[in-house]
């Protein structure tokens, strides 16, 4: 599916396209923004990052026995574990269940596992409705998109898109005004939410010590969708989980304002196991979903880290890159530097060979990660797997082992500096080449590019200061 | 103080006057300088492409090339980043290595950082009249932390009206191979560099890494609306020349 024109393709379009760029980059500023002030405002952020590094790479390390805990005490509540080491098996277990249930609609919270593994597309072939509630994920859902940014996933639009795809759905033309558009999503959700067989979440935070599961929304259709159906599944990563409510409290802090910049967003909603008889709510069967699907690939890899990650978006938000191509333009389901370090790990590097090239290597993702994941080095590494597995084109893998030898040898270096002028000199006008040969045309297609000077660096310090010697 | 110039393949070759520059301004502040001839690229084409065992051919050739030198001096931020993070982890299980290229890690600065840092000083007694701007390349600010340095350096010369450029956390869209691989997105990135730099109605761009310099300079030219592209050591030798 992926391949070198595909994602150069989507680039393409994505850099065209002005409606995408303005919204996304308007919402990047608002985050990035946003996020500055909250991090001054809890002070000491290195800190915090290191806790909160240090409780994730504790997790990471101790996986298989907080797993263990974890789903201990989630059956310990009276609710369900199911473990599904791919994809296949998580939508199968969801698709049984929907049969059993007789469900024929279902309301979700968003989940970016369930889109890693497609379950909506499933669920419709068995005619069960599926409704996303998230007031982002509702929009991309009629847009028959996917998301673009892990946090907002409809980042990508702007209110006039959005206002007309409600517009189909509700049969009249709708005003773009918030108001409107909110209100109007507000009315169709509700309907949903009451007559949902089945409500599906994704999960920010499992609690290992209590077997809870703890979502952050800011619209409380987690809430609702974890409440109000008479089945409640939640679907995680398997890395996704936290030792204790004190460890919560240290991610909990650092999530929200590394996403929007929020102090918290407006709903902490944790669930423990389905209602119990004393209870006014809840939903009569919980069952939690742990999906592997090629995390447990990742450990004990150079890459452990990248499990880490609690799905903020930060990186996404400051890099300058995802700014000029939107989150589509990766092609996988997490998007920006994450996904590019991520996809290819989840699903081979030979399909998604181009992703960690979508990258300057600014470094700016790897600063701002409240987890401290070193997403630039990462890069790098991947880089480093696609050549070797010979992945590079050969007139590359030729010029680097080129770019090897002469580095180490002053003759054939010393040679290559003083050709640089001559070789370029022809197709430049006195300092500069408008116009270049070969490779060079990708630059100068957009850039001048300086013609090397006659005399070097080198040539001039033999001349003034007589070669190597201490200078004067 | 002596001091090993470390001129790296972008300067020796397409900038020769930024390494002239670094001399000059060197000198001027005591510094008895060298030029290991035996230098030659630091690797981080080749690193920063994936391909390690070539970068390591040159790692290795410039920790031998600088194994003598008290300290090493290089214009360009990107470079000193390469030798300070990634030749210790390169090497760090290696056990012949690693220590060798800590060594050179521990005794490389980028040059303003070298006059600030090493030299303390932070006022050289430059002057000159001129409307100035400065970009913080990715891999000096956020790879070997050095971001007040260059511009300390630069507002203390006599005459000169610093403007901050707007975001200037953000990347000029050069990468090294980014730049022709991605070609599209770095169009747009430096576009939007550009279009900040326009916004401070500044003179001259200065800049640590001459990659960047490359990059803003060429699409500068090209827009056919061109600031002055200038490194920190051309601006502060001309500072120190003013009037004579």
């Amino acid at each position: 599916m992926e391949n070198k024109s595909a994602f150069k393709d989507r680039v393409k379009i994505a850099v065209q396209d002005d409606y995408l760029q303005k919204s996304v980059q308007n919402a990047q500023e608002r985050f990035r923004t946003q996020r500055e002030m909250a991090m001054n405002d809890l002070g000491n952020f290195q800190e915090w990052r290191n806790r909160a590094q240090e409780i994730r790479a504790h997790v990471i390390e101790n996986l298989d026995s907080y797993l263990e805990q974890l789903s201990e005490n989630v059956e310990k509540n009276g609710g369900y574990v199911y473990f599904a080491a791919t994809k296949e098996e998580a939508v199968e277990y969801v698709t049984q269940l929907a049969k059993k249930k007789q469900a024929k609609s279902v309301i979700k919270s968003k989940s970016m596992v369930s889109e890693e593994i497609h379950l909506n597309q499933a669920l419709e072939k068995l005619d069960v409705e599926v409704v996303e509630s998230d007031l982002g994920e509702y929009i991309i859902q009629l847009a028959k998109e996917t998301p673009s940014h892990i946090i907002a996933p409809a980042i990508h639009k702007n209110r006039k898109q959005i206002a007309e795809l409600f517009s189909r759905v509700a049969g009249e033309t709708l005003s773009d005004d918030t108001k409107t558009l909110t209100a109007f999503a507000r009315r169709q959700l509700r309907e949903k939410f009451l007559k949902a067989d089945i409500g599906i979440s994704g999960c920010n935070f499992a609690i290992a010590e209590s077997g809870s599961v703890v979502l952050v929304t800011n619209e409380g259709n987690g809430r609702l969708t974890t409440t109000l159906p008479k089945t409640h599944v939640a679907i995680m990563g398997m890395e996704r989980l936290v030792p204790t409510w004190e460890d919560l409290d240290v991610l909990l802090s650092l999530l929200p304002r590394s996403a929007t910049g929020q102090r918290i967003t407006s709903y902490v909603t944790a669930i423990t196991g389905p209602r119990k008889h004393e209870d006014g709510d809840g939903p009569e069967e919980f069952h939690l979903v742990i999906v592997d699907n090629g995390r447990s690939s990742i450990l004990g890899t150079r890459y452990q880290q990248v499990l880490n990650c609690i799905r903020c978006g930060a990186c996404l938000n400051v890099c300058p890159v995802y700014r000029h191509i939107g989150g589509h333009a990766y092609g996988g389901v997490y998007s920006g530097p994450i996904g590019a370090v991520l996809t290819p790990l989840l699903e081979g590097i030979e399909k998604w060979k181009e992703l960690p090239y979508a990258s300057s290597l600014c470094g700016a993702c790897t600063d701002v990660c409240p987890v401290k994941i070193p997403l630039h080095d990462y890069l790098i590494f991947l880089r480093q797997d696609v050549v070797d597995a010979k992945l590079t084109p050969f007139s590359e893998r030729m010029a680097f082992k080129g770019f090897g030898f002469a580095a180490e040898r002053k003759a054939i270096y010393d040679f290559s500096v003083a050709m640089a002028h001559k070789v370029l000199k022809p197709f430049s006008n006195e300092s500069h080449i408008e116009k270049g040969p070969g490779p060079l045309s990708d630059w100068t297609d957009v850039k001048d590019f300086p013609l090397p000077p006659k005399d070097s660096f080198r040539s001039w310090w033999k001349e003034e200061k007589g070669g190597d010697k201490i200078g004067k | 103080m002596k001091a090993s110039l470390f001129i790296t393949c972008l300067s020796d070759i397409f900038y020769p006057e930024v390494g002239k520059s670094l001399v000059n301004v060197l000198e001027k502040l005591g510094v008895s300088l060298d030029f290991p001839e035996g230098q030659s690229c630091c690797g981080q084409p080749a690193y920063n492409s994936g391909y390690r065992e070539d970068a390591e051919k040159a790692a290795k050739h410039m920790i031998r090339v600088f194994k003598d030198s008290p300290n090493v001096v290089t214009p360009s931020g990107s470079c000193a980043a390469m030798v300070r993070h990634y030749y210790p982890m390169m090497f760090a299980n290696d056990p012949v290595w690693s220590g060798k290229a800590q060594e050179l890690a521990d005794k490389t600065f980028e040059f303003s950082e070298f006059i600030v840092k090493v030299l303390k000083k932070t006022d050289l007694g430059a002057v000159y009249p001129a409307k100035v701007t400065y970009h913080h390349s990715c891999h000096m600010k956020r790879g070997i932390r050095v971001e007040e340095e260059p511009v300390q350096l630069i507002k203390s010369i006599k005459g000169i009206t610093f403007v901050d450029l707007p975001y200037k956390e953000d990347c000029c869209g050069f990468g090294g191979t980014f730049s022709v691989k991605m070609p599209e997105i770095s169009e747009q990135m430096v576009d939007e560099k550009i279009q900040h730099v326009y916004e401070t109605e500044a003179d001259i761009l200065v800049g640590s890494d001459l990659g960047c310099i490359m990059n803003i300079g060429g699409r500068l030219r090209r827009k056919g609306k061109p600031v002055e592209v200038l490194h920190t050591a051309q601006l502060l030798e001309r500072g120190l020349n003013h009037g004579k």
